[in-house]
């Protein structure tokens, strides 16, 4: 261990400090009295790492011998987390407040779930890798547990903590066999020994180390957590669950394929093209009966996971780029719909009844014609930017040849346009009027504006992202 | 200037139709027919100051598409020219004459509709694609004018959107000119195809080598320059409603009177023409397409006049003679002399659209009515209609002094048409001629006796309507005088350039020709329009022959007909002169002196009127063949291909698995975390089992 | 057959009847204690190949603490697991199914195990470590050396776990009594206590 590697993992040292020393404030200081201010100032650290990291130049370096790997792969996906977890941290504020639930715990435990998440992303080892998961995901297993007098919420948190263990335990027998056969737990290591044809013991490795991965974003058939988790943990958990988890998870299943497996691209790319099939499918067919937002928003990142899946099925740097850009889109699409559901309320109580938004246009027009952006944009309708994700990635996967795959997005973007466009039906041509208060904070509103302008004006270069995306994927494909 | 002229219709098109709100009805029609009368002013002068030098303007680069490279600009030569004259001329006076005409108009309610504006709008854009169209340098550029005009006339022949009648008579001229468009377009994908461009500069220069070359073609190989030529032709026969495709055209006499007047007379009708005489330096090399034009336009020129013999309604009775003479104008293409063909259309667009006007003048004064039966004795009551159409039906009829050059319009291009068949000399030729000579006879007649049913003799039908009989307003009588101008002088004075010495039409045309020209085209300079402008200009009037593209038409050496046309017999000069003679005597005995004879030859011939009256039973016979089985095929696709198999099996999948699977999807979400973990383990097993059976070693 | 290789089997054998019995014991308290008997043989296990540390990890912290906090909580909590059992027993058969069937593809697997070229496997964990030094000692620098960032993770993630116990389960309630040992070792009977001198036969 030298200084050198201390340096280039200070933001997560940074953050990890901010939270224990957050907590020592809380727990001696002002206890929950501090929640909100101590909102705004994780909020507001997220976002300063998030430049900081944004800003650091290009270059890869690598530290605790190369278990730590800090390339534009690591940093784009560090930036896309905080970013989108500082503005989810800020939408909830109001919520938790009106639920009684600003415990000064819950941005810190978030501050710490976005340190394991930063790992995931620079992971360079099986064993650090299991280590950011962990860190996260027990993180997160409180956070959806946190409204504690909820039977709903709490149960949510037992199986979400239940399934998890089980998928930690998938991931750990995976990389046993995989170091097994390696004989060692670093990336670099597993790629040098893992070229061409590979034996059944290791492929089961890899199969089970993508489940227990595939399990974290959420992709069919290791998803049925999903639903339950969130539409029982609070509104602006669950925000924060469709965001930057899913990116790192994502993020981390990408380096894990590409950084320990590019040498055996044709063996994962079945089981990721069959983990795609299955989550766009499932998620646009199951979202259709839904009649509470929040689950359906649980089966809509079912199948939006699935569409960056195929983005990483194809296997080739346009694919991780595809994926990388399909991630970002995603997750500004998720930030303004959530902040548009944490708004939804009648009588100052929360409301997530889908059949609750009708005829919402004509209470809050220009809330509900964000909405509606947002939603076509989900779909995938062509003018806006959400199209483009989509295009990007069945793009990807024609040029890699995987035709069928690409084919079999289309019909399942078609299935799944169904129930967005359904909310936008209720909301413009609902049958009653809707009785859901017209006000709501600010900060909603704006979120949730800047989110649909984005899905409008990001048209023109994507807002800039592909450069960085690009350069990105290119670092992570060898 | 041409510019000027192209898209001030448009402006005109604009302003009225969309800020008629904000200026108020009159300014707004006052607006595009000003305007209509400032490109008509412009175009004079262009006309008459016209070198016969092709000229090129740019407008813009329009459509690019690997070597497809299309600009719009506008191409300006002698042919052109001609087009701009007639069509901003007749235009701008059917706008003038539809302040009048359309001022009080009983399909719309006056109180809560403003049609006018509307009226003037389409007419103005009408104007404008015609323009497009006549003013085009490129095949694509033509066909956005040539469907321009094809909704123009669509939307106008519907106007009176209430009369179910109306209605249907628009979309039968939109369908069958589809018919004809579906060629035309095959033409162009042709023509791009093999010569690779779809500028004219680059499809003339290119017709020799088309001419040498071959073409697979449905299930059968063509000569590439036969086939090109026969599809553009299709186009033209749709437009210009040649026989087989001309059952729109009457039909179509159910759009407001200005409407027929400028476009089912004078202008679109002829775009048909317009576009076999710009295509000359390829016709020249398709012989057969040449003598299947001729026939067509025979046949054409006899049925209608056939057909019109026996007609009721007034507009009808010139609808189908204006089908007739555009078959003259055909036939005159066919036998190779464009510049007679051109010059039938020059004349024709001013009587017929002055006989169209003088009709409608009738049909306003007469509260609607358009029956001919229930017309007579007008001639007191209406003067100047009176006097107008008399100009316009000796011009129709041909009438003149034989063998010096002096008559009406009609005259001297009617017969210059006759003559040149004559001297085409083939097997289609000669049909041509002896047709053309019975179906001038047939001309005379019926246009005397539309005249004598109309204005002679005494007044039938309604008292009532007789009594309110009133000449119309001035708006209506000036365009009238003004065309009766034309009708009278337009032969005469233009007769040489037309129809003169080669070397005069020749020059008119701005035909070049010599060694000169030749070496142009060798070094490839034949898109640049300056070079190729000194060439024909230094270089007109030289004996040698012309190469195809230079000038407005083309004429193969080996076409003498022009040269021959001049030194036929003399009983061939006086055949149409003497069948008008005839004409109008029969109809004058008809209809003058033994009123009772109509009635009796038509009890007397049941068969042959009733054939006649219902027009050759055409649109029975596309009823029966045509459009019965094709709404048959309709309603079987839509019944059980689309309502019965693609929405069954879309709304079988919308409505019937996906509810499913989404039943399914919800089942297995039983909330029990070993449901859960039971499908992870069952998701891994899957997984398991796939990579040990498909990878590993 | 040497002693050692004797203990092996006995202690393997003891661990997979033990993780067996875990499962089909019918009361719950047995099932605990198979389960510590499992974790013994574990440890067993370890000590032959010469892990001392981790073995008597293992004993220290499984059994002494883990299992024994299973043992408290399966009595205090009521649970009816024959009926949590019958539910299960339904899917039996197609869970055995299943697991057969993983086994076997285990099994195919371990068949045909190979290892990458140039992996030495290792033959004892002391072959590890440097000549005559303390397996302890060992571990100990390998975790502040070379996996210093993993500790410290795994630190966090058990701040993370203490803080989300107290989280989810510390309530700080208004108007409940609690003892504060400060206050109560400076309570002074003379501000709390007042002596009154009550007549016989008046009261207060």
């Amino acid at each position: 261990m030298q200084t050198g590697d201390l340096s280039i993992i200070l933001p997560e040292i940074v953050l990890s400090v901010f939270a224990m020393a957050g907590l020592i404030a809380g727990a001696y200081g002002g206890r929950d009295r501090l929640g909100p201010a101590m909102i705004w100032t994780t909020s507001a650290l997220f976002a300063a790492l998030a430049a900081w990291i944004g800003l650091q130049g290009a270059g890869t370096a690598t530290a605790f011998g190369e278990m730590f790997t800090d390339d534009a792969f690591a940093r784009f996906a560090k930036v896309t987390i905080l970013l989108s977890a500082a503005a989810v941290l800020l939408m909830g504020k109001g919520y938790m407040a009106r639920c009684d639930l600003i415990r000064f715990e819950y941005p810190l435990l978030i501050a710490l779930a976005a340190v394991g998440m930063m790992v995931m992303v620079s992971a360079s080892d099986l064993m650090a890798l299991y280590m950011g998961l962990e860190l996260q995901s027990l993180s997160l297993y409180v956070i959806a547990a946190l409204r504690r007098d909820s039977v709903r919420s709490t149960e949510a948190g037992l199986k979400y903590f239940v399934l998890g263990a089980l998928s930690s335990g998938l991931l750990l027998f995976g990389a046993s066999l995989v170091y097994g056969f390696a004989g060692t737990t670093g990336f670099a290591g597993i790629f040098e020994a893992v070229q061409g044809r590979a034996p059944v013991g290791l492929l089961i490795g890899l199969s089970l180390v993508i489940a227990g991965l595939a399990f974290k974003i959420s992709a069919a058939p290791f998803h049925m957590w999903t639903p339950d988790v969130y539409e029982g943990a609070p509104t602006s958990v669950t925000a924060f669950f469709a965001t930057a988890p899913k990116i790192a998870a994502m993020a981390l299943l990408a380096r894990v394929v590409y950084g320990a497996f590019g040498g055996i691209v044709g063996d994962w790319q079945q089981i990721l093209a069959a983990l795609s099939v299955a989550s766009m499918f499932l998620g646009a067919v199951a979202a259709i009966g839904q009649r509470n937002i929040k689950r359906l928003m649980a089966y809509s990142s079912i199948a939006h996971m699935g569409f960056a899946l195929m983005g990483l099925a194809a296997g080739t740097v346009a694919g991780v780029e595809a994926m990388l850009i399909y991630l970002v889109i995603y997750v500004t699409m998720n930030v303004g719909a959530f902040a548009f559901i944490l708004s939804m309320e009648r009588d100052g109580a929360p409301v997530v009844e889908i059949s609750a938004l009708s005829l919402y246009s004509r209470r809050s027009p220009t809330r509900a014609l964000a909405m509606l952006v947002l939603l076509f944009s989900l779909a995938g309708v062509p003018p806006l930017v959400g199209f483009f994700a989509k295009y990007s990635v069945l793009l990807a996967a024609v040029e890699a040849g995987l035709v069928w795959l690409a084919v079999l997005g289309v019909i399942a973007s078609v299935i799944g346009a169904f129930y967005y466009i359904r909310i936008v039906y209720i909301m413009y041509f609902g049958d009653e009027e809707s009785e859901l208060d017209a006000g709501g904070s600010t900060v909603l509103a704006s979120f949730l504006v800047v989110s649909a302008a984005l899905m409008l004006f990001g048209l023109w270069n994507l807002a800039g992202i592909e450069g960085p995306a690009a350069a990105a994927a290119s670092t992570l494909v060898r | 200037m041409e510019s000027i002229i192209l898209f001030a219709p448009l402006i005109g098109a604009l302003l009225c139709g969309f800020g008629w709100r904000i200026m108020g009805e009159t300014a707004a029609q006052s607006v595009s027919t000003a305007l209509l009368f400032v490109a008509c002013v412009l175009s004079w002068i262009v006309f008459l100051g016209f070198d016969g030098e092709t000229r090129f303007t740019h407008i813009l680069p329009w459509i690019e598409s690997g070597s497809l490279a299309t600009d719009w600009s506008i191409r300006l030569d002698r042919l052109t020219a001609i087009m701009l004259v007639v069509i901003t001329t007749v235009s701008a006076l059917v706008h003038l004459y539809s302040f009048g005409y359309m001022a009080h108009d009983e399909n719309f309610d006056e109180a809560t509709e403003s049609y006018r504006p509307r009226f003037f709008a389409y007419l103005s854009f009408f104007t404008f694609a015609m323009l497009t169209l006549v003013t085009a340098d490129n095949l694509v550029q033509m066909f956005f004018g040539w469907e321009g005009v094809g909704l123009a006339s669509y939307l106008l022949i519907g106007f009176y959107f209430r009369k179910p009648s109306a209605n249907a008579a628009a979309i039968k001229a939109f369908i069958v000119n589809r018919v004809g468009d579906f060629g035309f377009a095959l033409g162009i994908f042709a023509l791009f195809f093999m010569v690779d461009s779809i500028s004219f500069t680059d499809i003339f220069a290119a017709a020799p080598d088309l001419a040498e070359r071959e073409v697979a073609f449905l299930w059968t190989t063509w000569p590439a320059i036969e086939l090109v030529c026969l599809l553009l032709f299709v186009g033209a026969m749709g437009k210009s409603a040649q026989f087989i495709l001309h059952t729109w055209l009457p039909d179509a006499m159910e759009g407001p009177t200005p409407v027929s007047a400028l476009i089912h007379a004078a202008t679109m009708v002829t775009a048909g023409v317009f576009l076999v005489c710009r295509m000359s330096p390829l016709m020249e090399f398709a012989d057969w397409t040449q003598s299947f034009i001729v026939y067509i336009g025979a046949i054409t020129a006899f049925f209608a006049a056939t057909v019109g013999l026996v007609q009721n309604d007034i507009k009808r009775v010139i609808a189908y003679s204006t089908c007739s003479q555009l078959g003259y104008m055909f036939v005159a293409a066919g036998v190779g002399v464009y510049s007679v063909a051109m010059f039938h259309l020059f004349t024709h667009a001013f009587f017929k659209g002055m006989l169209f006007l003088g009709a409608g003048s009738v049909i306003t004064g007469m509260h609607h009515e358009q029956d001919m039966r229930n017309y007579g004795g007008l001639r007191t009551r209406m003067p100047y209609t009176f006097w107008s159409m008399m100009i316009g039906t000796l011009a129709i009829t041909g009438v003149g002094i034989p063998l010096t050059g002096i008559g009406f319009a009609g005259f001297l291009s009617k017969d210059a048409v006759i003559e040149s068949t004559f001297a085409g000399g083939t097997d289609a030729a000669t049909f041509a001629f002896w047709a053309l000579v019975v179906a001038a006879a047939f001309t005379s007649f019926y246009s005397w006796r539309l005249l004598f049913m109309t204005f002679f003799g005494e007044p039938r039908g309604d008292r009532h309507a007789h009594e309110h009989v009133h000449e119309s307003p001035a708006s209506m009588v000036v365009p009238l005088a003004a065309l009766a101008v034309g009708a009278v002088f337009a032969g005469m004075v233009w007769y040489k350039p037309f129809f003169g010495s080669e070397q005069k039409v020749q020059e008119w045309f701005g035909i070049a020709s010599g060694e000169k020209h030749a070496q142009v085209l060798l070094i490839g300079a034949a898109r640049a329009a300056e070079e190729q402008n000194d060439a024909s200009g230094e270089d007109s009037g030289s004996g040698a022959a012309a190469l195809p593209g230079q000038g407005a038409i083309y004429m193969a050496p080996d076409n003498s007909v022009l040269h021959d046309a001049h030194y036929v017999p003399a009983w061939v000069k006086l055949s149409p002169f003497f069948a008008m003679l005839i004409g109008f005597a029969l109809a004058f005995l008809f209809y003058v002196r033994r009123t009772d004879l109509p009635a009796k030859l038509a009890a007397n011939q049941a068969p042959l009127y009733q054939f006649l009256l219902n027009k050759w039973y055409f649109d029975e016979l596309y009823e029966h063949a045509l459009v019965r089985p094709a709404k048959a095929i309709g309603r079987f696709l839509w019944q059980r291909g689309d309502l019965g198999a693609i929405d069954g099996f879309l709304n079988g999948v919308a409505m019937g698995v996906v509810p499913f699977f989404t039943r399914l999807a919800g089942r297995a979400q039983s909330g029990y975390i070993f449901t859960y973990a039971f499908w992870m383990v069952l998701g891994i097993l899957v997984f398991i089992t796939w990579m040990t059976i498909a990878g590993g070693q | 057959m040497t002693a050692q290789v004797l203990a092996f089997y006995l202690f393997a054998i003891a661990c997979i009847a033990g993780g067996v019995f875990t499962v089909v014991a019918r009361n719950p308290v047995h099932s605990v204690l198979w389960l510590i008997l499992s974790f013994l043989s574990a440890a067993g296990l370890f000590v032959l190949l010469g892990a001392e540390f981790v073995a008597m990890l293992l004993v220290i912290v499984y059994v002494g603490a883990v299992a024994v906090l299973f043992l408290f909580v399966v009595m205090m909590l009521d649970v009816d697991f024959a009926e949590l059992k019958a539910e299960l027993a339904r899917y039996m058969p197609l869970a055995l199914l299943i697991g057969v069937v993983i086994l076997m593809q285990l099994g195919m697997a371990l068949g045909v195990w190979t290892t990458a070229e140039g992996v030495v496997l290792a033959e004892r964990p002391d072959s590890v470590a440097g000549v005559g030094e303390h397996n302890t000692d060992a571990l100990g620098r390998i975790l502040y050396d070379k996996y210093f960032l993993l500790f410290q993770l795994a630190g966090l993630i058990l701040l993370v776990a203490m803080v989300g116990a107290i989280v989810l389960t510390l309530r700080h309630r208004e108007y409940v009594k609690r003892q504060d040992v400060v206050q109560q070792m400076h309570r002074d009977p003379s501000a709390t206590i007042e002596l009154k001198d009550v007549k016989p036969g008046q009261g207060l």
